[in-house]
Order: C-alpha cells, then structure tokens, then sequence
C-alpha cells in the first residue's frame, strides 16, 4: 500500500484498503474556520440535537474574518468564540494565523494522522506526512456528530523531482508548472505524492506549500512521506518531542496509478497569469506586464520562509513608485519570528505595508482587494476571475522572490537578477 | 431525489472550470444566502441570477465547482431553484458538498453537447436527461448520465446527508 493507503486503511480499522472502494475513517482530527465553521455547523448540530463527538479531537481556528472590519464579520467572530466556549473547544486559535500554518505550529498534525479541514487547502497538513482532506460544512457537521467519514480510497499519483532547486526558484514554481503540465482536474479524487531528491531537500514550510496546492490540481490530498527533517521540526513545534517517523512510508510493493517525473534543476521562475493557476509560464514569458499591487499572503505563501524569500530580494532596495506591497503574514508567530530576526525591518524598510495575520485579500475578504482593472502579483493559490476583488481586475501568481521583485521594478520582474 | 427532478427546465450552458467565487462570490460570504445567490455567476454571466427560474438545469464541461470548499456554492443553485447539474466532471469537495445538501450533481460525458435554451427533463436515479418541446413532448432526444455512487444512494433517498443523520441518530437512541 501508498503511504495514504496506509494511513486511511488505519483509520478504517481494515488490514489493507485497494482503490476505489468505499471506507469509512475514524477521524482524528477535525479543523475548521470561521467562515465555514461554528456559523455554519451550529445550527446543523442544534438540528441534529447533538454535540461535538470529541472536542479534544476539533481545532478551531478564526482566520477569515479577522480582525473583525465591520458588524457581519464581528458578530461571526463573536458566534465562533461562544461556540467553542459551549462545546468545550481547548484548542481555539482566535486571529493567531492561518488554520493551516497554525496547525503545524502547534504541533497538531503528525504523521500518520487521518485529519479533515473545513477549508480546500486542507492538503497542507500532508506535507507532515498526514492524510488531510478538504471538506464542507454539512460534511463537517457529520463529522462533528459522528467522528466518522466515509472515503472513497483514492489512488496514488507520485510526482518524483530529481535535481536541485536553482537561486530564486521555489515551491511555488513547482506547483504552478504542475497546475500547466497536470491540469486543475488532474488529480481529482486522487492523493498526490512528491517525492524524490530535490522535495528532500526542501523545507518542512516549502513541503508545504506543495502540499497545499495539491488542492489546485483537484486532489483529495497532496502527501510526502515523513523523513528525518519532519521529526526535527515536529520537535521544534509545540509537539516539543522527536516522533519515531519511520513507519509511516510506503509498504514494499505499493501501487502508484502513474509516475510523473520532473526535474527541478531546469525549473525558472513561474508566473501563471489570469485567471487560472493553468495559465502558468516561465516568467520572462510574459513579456513587460506592470503592476498597481504586490501580495504576499495567504496559507500558501506568507510561510517565515516566503518572507525571508521576499527580503532577500528586497534587501537595499525599494518597491517601485506607484506600486504597493502588502505583507500579511501567515501567522503572528511568523510576525514575531521575522521581527527577531531582522525580516521584518527589511520588509518594511523596502517600502512593504505590514497587514494583520488571516486570509485577507487572496479570497476577497480582507485588507488589500482590488479596484477595477488593477494588475496584482500575489504569492497566494488562486487567480479566479473576481476573487480578489473586482471583475476586471487581473492577478497573476508567482513565489515570494517574483512577488518581490516585480515590486521592485513595478512590472513582473524575474527574480534571479536580483538574487545572486 | 428519485424520478424526474423537472418537468422541463431550461438548460443554461457554461464551459470548463466553473468555479467556487464565480458561484459564491467571497466579498458576499458573510452574507445571508439570497445575497449570495443574487451574485451567482455574475463575473461570467451578468443578470444569470434575476434569469434563471425554478427547475432549471446547469450544463457545464469539465471540473465544475473547483476551487473552494465553500458550501454555498452548491447552496446558491439550490436557493436559485436549479434542479440538477449536469457536468464532464466535478471538483471532488463541490461533489460531496452538492450530494450532502440534495443538489443533484450528475456526471455527463456529452454535457457540452446539450444546448443553452432547450427543455430538459432530468432524472438523477436513472441517469438520464431528455428533451421536450414547448408542449411538454418528448422531441426523441437524450444524454446518458452516469449513475449516482450506489453508497450515496440512502442519503440520497433521504434527502442529504443531515435528514439522513437525523434518521440513523434516531435509530441509535
């Protein structure tokens, strides 16, 4: 078996699971936010006439609406805060960051977990070598009433990478030249798998990046199996002890629907342009593109290790006249790292605003939306006509160094000019 | 969810990668549904939502509801009174999300072939949908769907996943 095999297969009490057929899991952890969280599930429950079937096993995390800017986003706030007070909820992370950034902070996702998310991004988790699964609302509260999920077990696509990332290239290139090459529907109802020399090589934080955009190539999961470097970091969050890892991998034998190769060594810089992840290109593709706005944001890419890519580029230089750029980032821990140690004040000294720590503008909600006909670059998942605010506007994606130094010149700019 | 869901609703046809803030527009999120609903896929389709009325059907092509987990985009169709959703294929959360509230998702291969306008009559269980004209007649043509999972079929029955909780909770107590 896959190592997701594996762990669904645990998780369903079963010796082995094959493809396609129908499970249901036990779940060990349930995570939700405030946007379809409590507001959404409460009522679901309160008609059920049931309670939380573990609260020890349910993370809630208020990342959408927040800071509250107006009464609608206060009172959901309010709701998720006395909610979580009646059900019993310890671990309720109240505007501390993104539920997918705070999980792993605080040490809650671990290897061999079989974890749900409220939130299409919910693949990050897998990068610890979990299987986490995007879900809905009234699936939630099924889940909230049950501590059960069914699944159809999916098959294994392994996305292996050879070689060697190159100066400014990241994980965020990787994923948008997968969303060209694969498709949006390219892994629908199936587990994407990295592996390989150059994904060992990365970050527990650019794994995760990975990992969260398998959500763009439609997976149920995006998974890596944990190593060495995931143990370390376990230990270094608050999970605060080194966890024996080595089990959770894939048995002799196991089965892969497809094997795609790539190397990382050749990757440039990628840029997809709107209004899909699909439309990504190497940057200098896209020919001279100016800019009004520069976002780093998002789960997906306002990680401490984004930030640190963006004040590399920026480091003695200034964002461009006539150009913003916006820095929210992923987490108040980050914030409180990065200012530690000097992140922040290169960041700021650049000319970068500083915004406050949630999903913001990548899904229209927040600080930083665009008016009508405004070109941004943004370090975030998603480039959807209208998601980050008005129709007209157009957002292009690419990693932190692209953001960066497209801020720089005021047009989108190939960042391995300015990182040597 | 069994027999035909609409005695001939009007087929409205979009193309590939429908997604969720087309559907449900995140400036709107923290807004009652009918709000959300009257901004149902105006990015794409400006006065879709005043258009469309009660027993209509959505053809599309491939990855229908990619993006977001958000439920409301399902629920938008419901509120708006779209019977069934007829598709290449679905983004698997809109998926599970359109099942659990009783929206009928069904898989098409020909869906881009059905044409904007006509009237369809759309049954989920049998996996078919066949054309009428204005007297309600069968005018011959149809499009095969394929069926609905076999596991979802109770809840399906049922209504959607919470009528369906409602129903095993009751048989636990």
């Amino acid at each position: 078996m896959t190592l997701a095999e594996r762990i669904i297969a645990r998780a369903a009490g079963r010796v082995r699971v094959v493809p396609g057929e129908i499970v249901t899991c036990r779940v060990d952890l349930a995570m939700m936010h405030d946007s379809g969280g409590p507001r959404r599930v409460k009522p679901m429950l309160d008609q059920l006439g049931v309670r939380v079937w573990d609260p020890e096993r349910v993370v809630v995390v208020s990342d959408h609406y927040v800071p509250a800017f107006d009464a609608d986003s206060a009172e959901i706030l309010d709701l998720t805060r006395k909610w979580v007070r009646a059900e019993g909820i310890a671990r309720f992370y109240d505007m501390q960051g993104i539920c997918h950034v705070v999980l792993p902070e605080r040490g809650l996702i671990r290897p061999g977990m079989f974890a749900v998310g409220g939130d299409s991004h919910s693949p990050t988790g897998g990068a610890w070598g979990a299987v986490m699964i995007g879900i809905g609302a009234t699936e939630m509260a099924g889940v909230l009433a049950t501590g059960e999920i069914w699944v159809r077990v999916p098959p294994t696509l392994r996305l292996e990478w050879s070689g060697h990332l190159g100066p400014a290239v990241a994980a965020k290139d990787m994923m948008l030249h997968l969303c060209r090459t694969l498709g949006l529907d390219s892994a629908t109802y199936k587990v994407v798998q990295y592996a390989g020399p150059a994904i060992a090589a990365l970050p527990m934080t650019e794994r995760m990046t990975l990992c969260n955009m398998s959500a763009e190539l439609g997976a149920k999961t995006g998974i890596i199996a944990p190593d060495r470097m995931t143990a370390e970091a376990l230990a270094a969050t608050d999970a605060g002890e080194m966890m024996d890892v080595a089990d959770w991998a894939d048995s002799p034998g196991a089965q892969y629907e497809a094997v795609h190769r790539f190397d990382a060594s050749v990757l440039a810089p990628q840029v997809a342009a709107p209004h899909s992840p699909t439309n990504s290109a190497p940057v200098d593709d896209h020919g001279c593109v100016a800019i009004d706005q520069a976002y780093i944001g998002a789960c997906t890419g306002a990680k401490l290790v984004d930030l640190k890519m963006a004040a590399r580029v920026l480091a003695g230089r200034q964002v461009a006249a006539g150009v913003r750029l916006l820095i929210a980032p992923a987490s108040t821990r980050i914030t409180t790292e990065a200012a530690a140690d000097g992140t922040l004040a290169t960041l700021t000294g650049a000319g970068a605003i500083l915004l406050s720590s949630g999903c913001g503008a990548c899904a229209g909600y927040g600080a930083g939306v665009l008016a009508e006909n405004e070109v941004c670059i943004s370090s975030t998942a998603r480039n959807f006509k209208g998601r980050m605010g008005a129709h007209s506007a157009k957002v292009y994606l690419g990693s932190p160094y692209t953001v960066a130094a497209s801020a720089v010149l005021g047009r989108i700019a190939d960042p391995r000019d300015f990182v040597a | 969810m069994s027999g035909e869901r609409t005695g001939g609703g009007v087929v409205h046809r979009f193309g590939d990668g429908i997604d969720t803030d087309m559907l449900a527009p995140g400036r709107l999120m923290k807004r009652p549904i009918d709000d959300l609903a009257a901004a149902c896929l105006e990015a794409l389709d400006p006065g879709f939502a005043t258009r469309v009325r009660p027993g209509d059907v959505i053809v599309a092509g491939g990855n229908f509801g990619t993006g977001s987990s958000r439920e409301q985009a399902a629920q938008v169709l419901l509120t708006l009174g779209i019977a069934a959703v007829l598709a290449r294929s679905f983004a698997r959360i809109f998926y599970r999300n359109a099942l659990n509230l009783g929206l009928p998702v069904l898989v098409c291969p020909a869906a881009v072939e059905i044409p904007s306008g006509i009237r369809l009559a759309v049954d989920p269980i049998a996996g078919r949908a066949r054309e009428l004209d204005g007297a309600g007649q069968d005018t011959g043509r149809s499009w095969t769907c394929e069926p609905l999972p076999d596991h979802l079929m109770t809840m399906i029955a049922d209504g959607g996943l919470l009528p369906h909780l409602a129903k095993r909770l009751a048989k636990r107590a």
